[in-house]
């Protein structure tokens, strides 16, 4: 099966670890990722923001770009609920009859990675090892545009020595929603200031999710309360192994990762 | 350029379909809803009435939604009659003006919030009454009808006791079901004593103590008052008859003991048959109260002859609602039946409130209903307050896709801003630019390593500010921004599969901003 790799603008821009880290987990279950390189963003930031026109090349783009692969693969359930949905209408309102057709083959073959794993491979127990408190927040399209379930759960809950503890009011949004926090920056931070008190209820140094946006979001938040626990990415926590484990650093918002095919300087 | 409304367009020669006008009701506010959220956001008392409120609602909605094992096939039932009537809705309203008719009743149409008020103001003056007793109504609070009654000199009594506690704080509804969800029970005693003639002093804020004292200011009015106005929840095309569904039976009071009775509905507000409400009188209660049946449904065809009220108005509102139903992706808005589930599962109502809203209709509904009914541009900050978080789509009993209507809205905002004006905002400036780089992975590539993305992201601790959006600043009021990294994926990746397509020219990973220095300012 040829699997490319979507790595999403924020995570290739911001955090590129999420990107090795899901090539990571891939390849230690015996497969091969490829990442095409002309591939930019899937323009959910226009479309979600009223510029649907001007997502319409971004549109045409991942549809070209991801044509010839049998699963696409992305670490952010956001980015592939508007692969799923979103494309479909901005093809519609502006595209041919035949990017149509092209954006519903592609969408179908679009997956989110807990989906990819426990769906499409099969795998629950991808192997790894990480030692720590986390809690999960299952962010808002993962939970109910792709309606992963307790895919992401499952996963967590193969991963050795964890220690997973329940978020309260899990399913409550952390108040990001792209251009939401920068629009009604007031409200937003009301509604991270709620998630970042039930992270801390649980006592977790983790909190973690399948978006790189949202833990952007809640990380930055934790961080400016200096909180203690740190955001990480599900992809993260499912690459490290024993052998190469993740390395929580002192300060900052998002661990540094060193797990991964190479270790970054 | 665009047009203004692509995803309906407007056959050459149809005249345009009026929006609800300026000036009259209460669907639009004062200020935006970013602005009147941050007052109520500083109201410790009112986020703590509301988080509780709703916490409770939710909760019990919950409990008894869960009871149903068919609950998935009635809200698709619910959804394809709602779609089904707006499908044909020319057609039901026809056949309710006949049914109506042939019963006894008189159908007015009013087109918009002004000659509704007209039509009712006259019908009151032609009974010779100067005082109306009200069951709770959307549809009134939406146009104005009090105000406009105080105006001809007509005494309206609201009689739902949340809605009576509005009219008596002088304070605007904030919620669909629970007009009064921003109060608790302490200052609503001290509302009832300001404002009560006859109350007891001695009056305490248990709530049975507080209906009873509006029981008692209540029903001096319900046996004195020779008309009645009302809403209606449902309507039903084949027979006529009119539905009003209710906790308290103060409604039932208005709808059986005056000589008149004004029904003011919206025209959305039909169903075919009588038998479709045994689809919505399940929908309805679990979604709303959280209950498994509503205390009180009151149902009435025309007039009979020795009971109840002799005369019967029912006054057809669109005020925009043929407009909202010209939009193909946006009338679903329309389906809607008031149950207000979407506002206590809203992680953005409960913290900004109702009022933040403007409109009569708060919440993720109202976010979607109120700028289609005024057009977009009169309420162009509502379509953006939310999250797209999904929570209300989940629980709404019509499957009424509000985020996907929320998308396509800030569509036609942009579109219909563009259309209006020569210069394109920032915003639509920083969005073509940003387009215009992701279309190009070699651009894109660039942008990326050279920390040109840091005007698109923003990628320093601090400093956010050279996106040219409003407010942009102000993310990190409450929030640290990443440390940029040393290398981005696709460059790692590039360096790991040197054999991999030539990198497009320019500065490498150690180039400029591969650090994070350029951006700053």
């Amino acid at each position: 099966m040829r699997i490319a790799l979507f790595i999403t603008c924020l995570a290739d821009a911001l955090f590129p670890d999420v990107g090795r880290a899901t090539v990571t987990v891939l390849e230690r279950l015996g497969h091969t990722v490829e990442f095409p390189r002309d591939q930019t963003c899937c323009g959910q930031m226009h479309v979600n923001t009223g510029y649907q026109e001007q997502a319409l090349p971004l549109v045409q783009r991942f549809a070209d770009t991801f044509a010839p692969y049998d699963a696409v693969v992305a670490p952010s359930g956001s980015c592939v609920g508007s692969v799923r949905h979103q494309h479909a209408v901005v093809a519609e309102r502006f595209g041919s009859p035949l990017l149509q057709q092209q954006v519903a083959s592609v969408a179908a073959r679009t997956h989110e990675l807990s989906e990819l794993l426990v769906d499409v491979l099969g795998v629950t127990d991808v192997g790894a090892y990480f030692p720590h408190r986390v809690t999960y927040h299952p962010t808002c399209h993962s939970l109910r545009m792709l309606r992963v379930g307790d895919k992401p759960l499952r996963l967590l809950q193969a991963v050795q020595a964890i220690d997973l503890v329940e978020l309260p009011g899990a399913e409550e949004c952390c108040g990001f929603g792209g251009t939401f926090a920068l629009k009604n920056v007031d409200t937003s931070s009301a509604m991270l200031a709620d998630k970042m008190r039930h992270v801390s209820s649980t006592g977790a140094e983790i909190c973690t999710a399948g978006d790189s946006s949202c833990l952007m979001h809640i990380g930055g938040g934790l961080s400016r309360l200096r909180a203690g626990a740190k955001t990480v990415h599900l992809a993260q926590i499912l690459a490290a192994t024993r052998e190469r484990p993740m390395v929580l650093a002192p300060g900052g918002q998002e661990a540094d990762v060193h797990a991964g095919p190479t270790a970054v300087a | 350029m665009t047009a203004v409304r692509p995803s309906s367009p407007v056959l050459l020669g149809m005249p345009a379909l009026p929006t609800s006008p300026r000036g009259t009701g209460h669907l639009r506010g004062d200020e935006s809803f970013p602005d009147a959220a941050r007052r109520s956001l500083t109201d410790t008392q009112l986020r703590r009435n509301l988080g509780k409120a709703t916490r409770t609602i939710r909760g019990k909605r919950a409990a008894v939604v869960a009871e149903l094992p068919d609950w998935e096939a009635l809200r698709e039932a619910g959804r394809q009659l709602k779609v089904h009537t707006m499908a044909h809705l020319p057609d039901y309203l026809v056949q309710l003006e006949e049914a109506v008719t042939a019963r006894g009743g008189v159908v007015h149409w009013a087109r918009d919030a002004e000659e509704a008020n007209r039509i009712v103001v006259d019908l009151v003056r032609a009974a010779g009454a100067d005082e109306v007793v009200k069951v709770k109504s959307m549809a009134t609070q939406e146009i104005a009808l009090n105000e406009a009654l105080e105006a001809a000199g007509i005494a309206a009594f609201e009689t739902d006791l949340a809605e009576l506690i509005v009219q008596l704080g002088h304070d605007k509804p904030s919620h669909i079901l629970v007009p009064a969800i921003h109060r608790n029970r302490a200052e609503i005693r001290e509302i009832f004593l300001r404002e009560m003639a006859d109350v007891d002093p001695e009056l305490s804020d248990e709530p049975a103590a507080l209906a009873a004292a509006a029981r008692r200011h209540l029903r001096r009015k319900f046996l004195s008052a020779k008309v009645a106005v009302s809403g209606a929840n449902f309507a039903v095309a084949e027979t006529g008859t009119l539905a009003v569904v209710e906790s308290e039976g103060n409604g039932r009071m208005c709808l059986t003991l005056p000589e008149t009775l004004i029904t003011v509905m919206g025209i959305e507000k039909l169903v075919p048959r009588a038998q479709d409400l045994e689809v919505f009188l399940q929908l309805l209660p679990r979604s709303s109260t959280g209950e498994r049946m509503n205390p009180y449904t009151s149902m009435w065809t025309g007039v009979t002859p020795g009971d109840g009220p002799q005369a019967f108005h029912l006054v057809l509102l669109d005020n925009g609602r043929t407009a909202v139903l010209s939009d193909a992706q946006g009338r679903d808005a329309l389906n809607c039946i008031r149950c207000s589930a979407c506002l206590n599962v809203c992680p953005v109502y409960e913290r900004a409130g109702g009022h933040a809203y403007g409109s009569v209709y708060p919440g993720p509904i109202g976010a979607i209903l109120s700028p289609q009914l005024t057009g977009i541009e009169d309420n162009a900050s509502l379509p953006y307050a939310s999250s797209l978080c999904g929570a209300c789509y989940d629980v709404c009993p019509v499957k009424i896709d509000i985020p996907s209507i929320l998308v396509h809205l800030r569509a036609e905002h942009t579109e219909t801003y563009a259309a209006e004006h020569r210069v394109p905002s920032a915003e639509a400036t920083a969005m073509a630019a940003a387009a215009w780089v992701m279309r190009n992975p070699t651009r894109w590539t660039l942008a990326l390593r050279s920390g040109r993305l840091g005007r698109v992201l923003g990628r320093r601790r601090g400093v956010i500010g050279e996106v040219p959006l409003p407010v942009a600043s102000q993310w990190t009021a409450t929030r640290d921004l990443s440390r940029p990294p040393q290398q981005t994926f696709r460059d790692w990746w590039a360096a790991e599969h040197a054999s991999a397509a030539p990198e497009p020219d320019g500065p490498g990973a150690d180039g400029p901003g591969a650090d994070g220095s350029e951006g700053a300012p």
